[in-house]
C-alpha cells in the first residue's frame, strides 16, 4: 500500500505480512510511517492505493469482521483520564458490543492479569506511565483478539515497566498464539529471532528474522545493520 | 456484530457521556447560569423596553421574559451542542478518539450514538431551566412540558449534529475560541430567540433575511410552538425545517469522519511518528 499526507508520500509501496501467531517487529525511526501503517491498519483513515486484510477479511469491504480481530495499543496513550481503569475497560467492551457478563469476568481476568486488580477504580489521571500502559495491554485484549498491534508501547517508560511489558505480550505470543505487530525505534527490544520489518521513510527496505538480517549484511550487531540498510536511504 | 452488541455499544456511548456529564458539575452549572442570566438580568431589564404584541403561538400579549424562555432553551440545546463538539476534539487530543473509532461499528452508528446521547444529556438541563422559571413567575401551558419534548429532541439532534460536524474540522482545543465567534453567537443573535423576526424586519430587511435563513430560528420556533402547544402548519414547517438541516449537519458529519475521504483523514492523528 502507499499512502499521502497533505502531498508527501509517508508509506510507499509497503508490501508486508505478518504471519500468525508471531511477535513481529516493525523497526525503523521517528518519521519513518510505523504510526500512520498503524492508522491504516486500524482504519482511522483508509490506505489511498492498497489493500490491507487482517487474517483475510479485507479492511475496506469487511471492516467490522477486520476491526473485531484487532486489539490496540496506540503510542498516544488513549484512555480517557477521567475515567477509572474499570469504566474504561468498560467503554471497550461496549464499543465492542461485548456481553455484559462476558466484559465483567474479563474485565476481572485482564486486570489481575496486568497485576492491576486492585486499582480498578483509581482514576487513570492519576496512574504512572507503565501502569497506563498495562491498562492499554488489558484494554486491547479485552475482547480476544487474534492480532495485537503495540505503536511504541514502551516509549517514555521505566526500564523496569518496558521489560515487564516486552515479557507479557511475548508471554501472550508463546501461551496464546497470540499474533503481534510491535513497532518500535528501540532495536534493542528485538531479539535475534524475531521476524522484523525495517521500515525507512515510508519504504520497507528489508524483512526477515533479525538474525539473517544481520548476517546479510555482514554486520556484527542489528544495530550496525539497521544502520548500514538505512544509510543513504531517501525517500 | 449482532442487534444486541450494537445496542450494548449505544449504551455504552450513553453511559459513558452521562459519566463525564456528572463528573464535570461545572458544565451542568454554567449551562444553566447562562440562560438564567439571561433571563434574571436580561430580560429583566428589557421587559419594559420590548413590548411584544400578539404572534402566534400567543393568544395574548406576553412578558419579554415569557417571550424569550423558547429561545433560552434552545440556547441550552445549542451549546450543548457545541460542548459535544469540544468533546469530541478533547477527545481526539488526549487520544481516546481512536478507541471510538476503532470498533468494529460502524462509524455512522457511532455518530449517531454519540449524537443521542449528547441529546439526552441536554433534557434534564432544560426542565431543571424551566423548574427554575416556573418558580421565578413563568409559567407556561402545563401540557406544553410534555407536548415540547419531540421538539427539544429534534433540535437537539440538529444542534448536536453541527457540533460533530464542526468537531471535524476543528484541529485543537484553542480554536474552539472561533466557534463561539464566528458559530454560537451569530446563531444566537440572528435569530427569533431574542425578538420576533417582524421587529428584526422593521429594523433590518437584511438580518431578517439572515434570521429566516439562520436553522437555529427554526429550532426556537419550532420548541415555541410545541411549548404552546400549537401543532399547526408553521409547527410543521419548521419540524421540516429542523429535520432538513439534521440531514444535511449528520450527513456532513458522517461524511467528514469516513475514513477514506473525510476531513478527519486529513487531521494527523499520531503521535510523535509519522
Amino acid at each position: 500500500m502507499s499512502h499521502k499526507i497533505g502531498g508527501k508520500t509517508i508509506l510507499d509501496q509497503v508490501n508486508i505480512a505478518v504471519p500468525a501467531g508471531q511477535f513481529v517487529v516493525l523497526l525503523g525511526q521517528n518519521g519513518a510511517g510505523k504510526t500512520t501503517l498503524f492508522s491504516l491498519v486500524t482504519r482511522l483513515y483508509t490506505a489511498q492505493v492498497g489493500a490491507i486484510r487482517i487474517f483475510g477479511h479485507d479492511l475496506r469491504r469487511e471492516s467490522s469482521v477486520a476491526l473485531s480481530q484487532l486489539g490496540v495499543v496506540f503510542q498516544q496513550r488513549a484512555l480517557d483520564p477521567d475515567l477509572s481503569a474499570n469504566q474504561n475497560l468498560w467503554y471497550h467492551a461496549a464499543l465492542h458490543g461485548m456481553a455484559w457478563g462476558t466484559a465483567r469476568r474479563r474485565i476481572a481476568e485482564e486486570l489481575a492479569r496486568v497485576g492491576l486488580a486492585d486499582h480498578a477504580k483509581r482514576k487513570v489521571r492519576g496512574f504512572s506511565g507503565g501502569e497506563a500502559r498495562r491498562v492499554e495491554i488489558a484494554r486491547a485484549l479485552l475482547h480476544n483478539p487474534h492480532l495485537l498491534l503495540c505503536d511504541e508501547a514502551t516509549v517514555g517508560l521505566d526500564i523496569r515497566s518496558r521489560a515487564d511489558i516486552m515479557a507479557d505480550v511475548r508471554g501472550l505470543v508463546r501461551e496464546r498464539s497470540l499474533t503481534v505487530l510491535w513497532a518500535t525505534h528501540l532495536i534493542d527490544e528485538v531479539q535475534p529471532d524475531d521476524l522484523t520489518i525495517i521500515l525507512h521513510r515510508g519504504k520497507v527496505l528489508n524483512q526477515g528474522p533479525a538474525r539473517e538480517i544481520i548476517a546479510a549484511v555482514g554486520a556484527s550487531s542489528l544495530n550496525d545493520a539497521f544502520r548500514r540498510i538505512t544509510e543513504g536511504k531517501a525517500a | 456484530m449482532s442487534a444486541a452488541g450494537w445496542m450494548r455499544c449505544f449504551i455504552g456511548i450513553v453511559w459513558r457521556e452521562g459519566l463525564r456529564f456528572i463528573q464535570q458539575r461545572s458544565r451542568f452549572v454554567s449551562a444553566l447560569v447562562r440562560p438564567l442570566i439571561w433571563l434574571f438580568v436580561f430580560a429583566a431589564g428589557f421587559r419594559s423596553v420590548l413590548g411584544v404584541s400578539i404572534i402566534p403561538p400567543y393568544e395574548t400579549y406576553i412578558l419579554y421574559d415569557e417571550y424569550i424562555i423558547p429561545g433560552l432553551i434552545a440556547m441550552i440545546q445549542l451549546f450543548n451542542g457545541m460542548q459535544s463538539s469540544l468533546s469530541m476534539v478533547y477527545d481526539r487530543e488526549v487520544g481516546s478518539m481512536r478507541v471510538l473509532l476503532t470498533s468494529p461499528v460502524p462509524r455512522w452508528f457511532l455518530l449517531i450514538s454519540k449524537l443521542i446521547a449528547g441529546t439526552l444529556l441536554s433534557l434534564p438541563q432544560i426542565y431543571v431551566f424551566l423548574a427554575i422559571a416556573y418558580f421565578y413567575g413563568i409559567e407556561l401551558p402545563p401540557l406544553g412540558y410534555i407536548t415540547v419534548i419531540p421538539a427539544l429532541i429534534l433540535s437537539g439532534l440538529m444542534l448536536g449534529a453541527l457540533g460533530l460536524l464542526l468537531s471535524s474540522m476543528i484541529r485543537q482545543l484553542e480554536n474552539f475560541a472561533g466557534v463561539m465567534n464566528f458559530i454560537i453567537f451569530p446563531m444566537f443573535f440572528a435569530s427569533s430567540a431574542l425578538y420576533p423576526l417582524w421587529k428584526v424586519e422593521e429594523a433590518s430587511p437584511l438580518l431578517h433575511d439572515i434570521c429566516a435563513f439562520n436553522p437555529f430560528t427554526y429550532a426556537v420556533e419550532l420548541i415555541r410552538f410545541l411549548l404552546y402547544v400549537k401543532f399547526d402548519a408553521t409547527a410543521l414547517q419548521n419540524a421540516g425545517v429542523v429535520a432538513g438541516f439534521l440531514v444535511v449537519f449528520l450527513g456532513g458529519a458522517i461524511a467528514a469522519y469516513d475514513p477514506a475521504k473525510g476531513l478527519i483523514a486529513r487531521v494527523r492523528t499520531g503521535g510523535a511518528g509519522a
